[in-house]
Order: C-alpha cells, then sequence, then structure tokens
C-alpha cells in the first residue's frame, strides 16, 4: 500500500484498502473557514438537527478569507463564526494568516487525516498528512458526528529529479506538472511526489508543491516523511504504524521529470494549466503584482522578493501588494527587516489572510486591469472583474515584473 | 425515471467562480447569491434560466473551490441535472450530497444550448436531434444518497 492508503485504512479501521473501495473513515482534524462558515452552520443546526459538535477539540475555525471585514455582510458572517465558535468551545483562530499555513503551524501531524471546507486542504501532504477539501454538507456532517466517507483514490507517482536552475523554484515546477496533466488530469487521485529534488526542499517548498495538486483535479497530495519532517514533529510521528513504502508500490501512474531543464514558468489566462516560459510572455503590462497566499507567502517567498526588490523601486503606477501567508511568517519578516525593504520599494503590505488571491478584498481588479500572482488559481474574474487578468508565477518573477512593471523573468 | 429539459450548455473546466463568484458568498441566503449564478459567462443566466432546464458541459465541471454554494444556488434556481463530460471531485460529492443528479456523458459536444433532452436511468436522448446517448449510471451508493434528496436525508434515516 502507498502511506496514503496506510493512512486511510488505519483511519477506516482496517488492515487493507485499495483503490477505488468506498471506506467510512474516523477524522482527526476538521477546519472550517469564513468562506462557508455561516452556510455550514445553517446545515449543521437546521438541516442535520445537530445540537453539538462531536469533539470541539478537534474542529478548527479559522477567519482568514475575507479579513478584516470589508463590508457590513462579512462582519455578520465573522459574527456567526465566533458565536458559535464560544457557543461550541471551539479554536477560533482571527486574522492570523491563511488557513492551511496555521493548520501547519499549530494543528496538523504527519499521518493525520485532515478534512477541510477548502479546496487548498490538500497541502498538508507536504508532512506526510492525508487531507482533502469537502463542501458544507459533508463538513457539516463531520462536525456532528466525526466521520466521513471516503474513496480511496488511486495515486500518481511524480518522479523530481535533478536541480532546478538558477531562478527556477518549486512554483515553475508545479506550474510545468499542472500543464503537463492539465486541469483534471489527476482528477480523484492523489499525487505523491518524491525524489532527490523534493528531498531537497524545505517543508515550505514542498507545501507549494502540494497546494496545487487540486489544480490538476487531485484529491490530495503526499510526500512522505523524511529527516526535514523529523526536525519539525520529532521521530514520534513518523512511527505511528505506517511503513514507509518503497517506490513503486501500487501507482496507478508514474511520471518522472528532469527538472534541471526548466525555465521559469507561468499560467496564463484563464487556466492554471494554460502554462508557458516565461521568456514567452515577457513584456506584457501589469496593474497589479500579488506576493502571498497559502501558495507562497511564507518567509522564504518573502526573502527571495526582498533580494530583487532591495534598493529597486516598484514601476510608477503598479501595485504591488505583499500579504505574508501568517502573522508568525510576518513576523519574521519584520525582524529579518523584508517588510522594510517592499516598504521603501514602494509596495503595500497587507495584512496576514487570503488577500488578493480570494479576490474579493485588499486589491480587486478593475476591467481590463492585468495581474501577475503568486497564487495558486488564475480563474476569469477571481480577483473581481471577469474582464480583468490573472498570471499565476514564482515570488521571483512576480517581484522582476513588480519592477519592470511588465512580466519579466530573470532580474537578480 | 424520465426527465425531460432545455439544455444549457457550458464548455470545458468551468470552476465554481464562474458558477458562483467569491464576492457573493458574504450575502445572506443562498437565494440572493443565486441571482449571481454564471455571471462570468452570462451575466442574465438567473433570468434566463427557468427551473427544470438541464446544465451541461464539457471536461472537469466545476473545478477549483470547494464551495457548496456553488451547486446550491443552481439547485435554488430549479437544476435537478447536470450533464458533464466530468465533474471535479469536490464538486461532485457537492452537488450528489445536494440531491441533483450527476450524469457523466462522453458525447456532450454533440448536446447545445436550446436543444431538448429527455434523461432516463442509463440514456440520453437529445429530441432535438433524435440522437441517443448511452451513459454509466452513478454507483448504488451515490444514487441512494441522490434518491434521498441529499446526504442529510440519506444519513438521517441511517441513523
Amino acid at each position: 500500500m502507498t502511506l496514503t492508503e496506510q493512512i486511510i485504512a488505519k483511519h477506516a479501521g482496517k488492515r487493507k484498502v485499495i483503490p477505488g473501495e468506498i471506506v467510512d473513515v474516523d477524522v482527526d482534524c476538521l477546519m472550517i473557514n469564513d468562506a462557508t462558515i455561516t452556510h455550514t452552520i445553517d446545515i449543521f443546526k437546521d438541516r442535520f438537527n445537530f445540537k453539538n459538535v462531536w469533539d470541539s477539540e478537534k474542529i478548527i475555525l479559522i477567519n482568514d478569507h475575507q479579513v478584516p471585514a470589508d463590508s457590513v455582510n462579512t462582519a455578520e458572517v465573522h459574527q456567526k463564526a465566533r458565536k458559535f465558535a464560544l457557543e461550541q468551545g471551539i479554536k477560533l483562530y482571527e486574522n492570523e494568516g491563511v488557513c492551511h499555513q496555521v493548520m501547519l503551524e499549530s494543528h496538523v501531524k504527519p499521518g493525520d487525516l485532515v478534512i477541510g471546507a477548502d479546496s487548498h486542504t490538500c497541502s498538508y501532504g507536504c508532512i506526510g498528512a492525508v487531507s482533502t477539501g469537502m463542501g458544507s454538507t459533508d463538513v457539516a456532517a463531520i462536525m456532528g458526528s466525526g466521520k466521513t466517507w471516503l474513496k480511496v483514490p488511486e495515486t500518481i507517482h511524480i518522479i523530481l529529479k535533478g536541480k532546478p536552475k538558477n531562478g527556477v523554484y518549486a512554483k515553475d515546477i508545479i506550474l510545468h506538472i499542472i500543464g503537463e496533466l492539465t486541469a483534471s488530469g489527476a482528477s480523484y487521485r492523489t499525487m505523491e511526489f518524491s525524489g532527490e529534488t523534493v528531498r531537497g526542499m524545505t517543508i515550505s517548498e514542498r507545501f507549494t508543491l502540494c497546494n496545487m495538486v487540486i489544480e490538476a483535479g487531485g484529491k490530495s497530495a503526499m510526500i512522505i516523511p523524511d529527516e526535514r519532517v523529523t526536525e519539525m514533529f520529532g521521530d514520534h510521528h513518523l512511527y505511528q504504524g505506517f511503513f514507509l513504502p518503497a517506490e513503486n508500490t501500487g501507482y496507478a501512474k508514474t511520471m518522472e521529470c528532469d527538472v534541471s531543464n526548466l525555465n521559469p514558468k507561468i499560467a496564463c489566462p484563464h487556466s492554471v494549466d494554460n502554462i508557458k516560459d516565461v521568456k514567452d510572455v515577457e513584456g506584457i503590462k501589469i496593474d497589479q503584482a500579488f506576493l502571498g497566499a497559502c501558495t507562497n507567502g511564507r518567509i522564504d517567498d518573502l526573502r527571495i522578493a526582498a533580494k530583487i526588490l532591495k534598493n529597486r523601486k516598484v514601476y510608477p503606477g503598479v501595485r504591488m501588494l505583499v500579504t505574508p501567508a501568517s502573522v508568525k511568517e510576518y513576523t519574521k519578516a519584520l525582524k529579518e527587516g523584508i517588510i522594510d525593504i517592499f516598504i521603501k520599494a514602494g509596495a503595500t503590505v497587507n495584512h496576514p489572510g487570503c488577500s488578493t488571491c480570494w479576490g474579493a478584498c485588499q486589491g480587486v481588479l478593475g476591467r481590463g486591469q492585468k495581474m501577475i500572482s503568486s497564487a495558486n488559481r488564475n480563474f476569469k474574474g477571481r480577483t473581481g472583474s471577469p474582464e480583468s487578468e490573472i498570471y499565476l508565477a514564482s515570488p521571483a518573477t512576480v517581484a522582476a515584473s513588480a519592477i519592470r512593471g511588465r512580466i519579466t523573468g530573470g532580474l537578480k | 425515471m424520465n426527465d425531460k429539459g432545455k439544455i444549457w450548455k457550458f464548455g470545458d473546466d468551468i470552476d465554481t467562480d464562474q458558477i458562483l463568484p467569491s464576492q457573493y458568498l458574504v450575502l445572506p441566503s443562498v437565494i440572493e447569491m443565486s441571482e449571481h449564478a454564471m455571471e462570468p459567462l452570462m451575466p442574465d443566466f438567473s433570468e434566463r434560466y427557468s427551473a427544470g432546464d438541464i446544465i451541461a458541459a464539457g471536461k472537469n465541471f466545476g473545478c477549483g473551490s470547494s464551495r457548496e454554494q456553488a451547486p446550491a444556488v443552481l439547485k435554488e434556481m430549479g437544476v435537478r441535472i447536470i450533464i458533464a463530460e466530468s465533474f471535479a471531485r469536490i464538486f461532485f460529492r457537492n452537488a450528489i450530497n445536494l440531491g441533483i443528479l450527476l450524469i457523466e456523458l462522453n458525447n456532450t459536444e454533440k448536446i447545445s444550448t436550446g436543444d431538448t433532452v429527455n434523461v432516463t436511468d442509463s440514456e440520453v436522448m437529445n429530441l432535438t436531434t433524435q440522437k441517443t446517448y448511452d451513459f454509466i449510471p452513478l454507483t448504488d451508493f451515490l444514487k441512494n444518497i441522490v434518491a434521498k434528496g441529499g446526504l442529510v436525508n440519506y444519513l438521517r434515516e441511517r441513523v
């Protein structure tokens, strides 16, 4: 069995599961955010008629999508979350950062099975947890019972080899893979990443890979924990009765990718699988540059951008928006003087949260405007007007483009 | 079953930001949200759509976010059936959980906006073109959830 199958089997109380099988599983942790919380509370109370949550310690509420409240309607959403959290004794995070970053910092452990009311819940594969997103009815059912059903996914095994060229990052690699697989190429499947390139990546870089598997339709992501994970959690969490499977264990498909040949990549409007080399679209004028999101808003992302922006200025008329992924990452950046570099360059630093990626606050786009972004989605109208355009790239490409006012790669 | 309806046809990779843009999720009710269904693709869709009309699309319908409000606004407007070449996973679960019948059909390019189709347990007949297409029905487990009107009723009866 793959590690994903082992973790699902353990949570289903079975010795073995096979891909395609539908199993009932116990959930270790459930996360819900302000994007869908009111809908979920209504279903929990009014449709299921639940009175109390199954375990108040295992449910986490996070106000992160539209924070601080930008309208009376949003304020009411947040108020409803607060009231529910208080009434049920549930932990509520407010303005602490993007839910997935906060979950990784404080709640998810290797070997866990985690469900989140958010499609990018697949991110937690970066530390060896099985995690996936679900909608409000499924989530309300888990909130009341602690259980859900899962179809055991097949696994696409992606082996990354080689050392990326200077200026090529985890973001470029995952954009390349999504381009190869297409937006539905991993539908219903797990994407397991391995190989020397992955071993050389920090947890943050692995997070970037796993965060975007949903953009190929993936159900969950997996990177088998190694010493980088042990550094975070200690040995204890790696030995919960799982064996680490040998490569070639029951994979539906295996892809190999030599990353040493890759150039910086960019996802062009309006689909995440519309991938080109940055050099092929250089020169497109931009109105806004966004650095942040659960994809690329951590300290190493901020450092990469700061190195490029140091002693330079954002191009006149271009708005550069920086939103650290969490208060913890923000604090690190403040201590390192990175925030100072952004401010001197003329960028606007926003409070941690989903921000511009969610597209309803902190910098939406008007008709005809173009944005380069370090986030994970470029759907039509994702950040405001359906007549705007979003290009997705690495923090380095975002920073370089902000300086030139045009899509630019390779600035050091 | 026999369910007849007029088709509204969309393309491949219709994401949840097209079905219901994020800025409307803070509206107080699904009824209010439903006025904005499919707005980026067709600003007057909610006015033109009539209850019982069938939505058809290409590959990967409903990709993107986990927002159940996307199928919920469609259901609110009276969508009972969605036909697509394939569905994105989270949307698939969400729609089934709301009791919407999902049909995966290989030949959706043969169905156009304005066509009338008749849906049975294993066939879609395009009454406009007089062509019939077979599909593999949902598994019994999922069909049961849809038959009960969604996951809430299904779980209530199981307890």
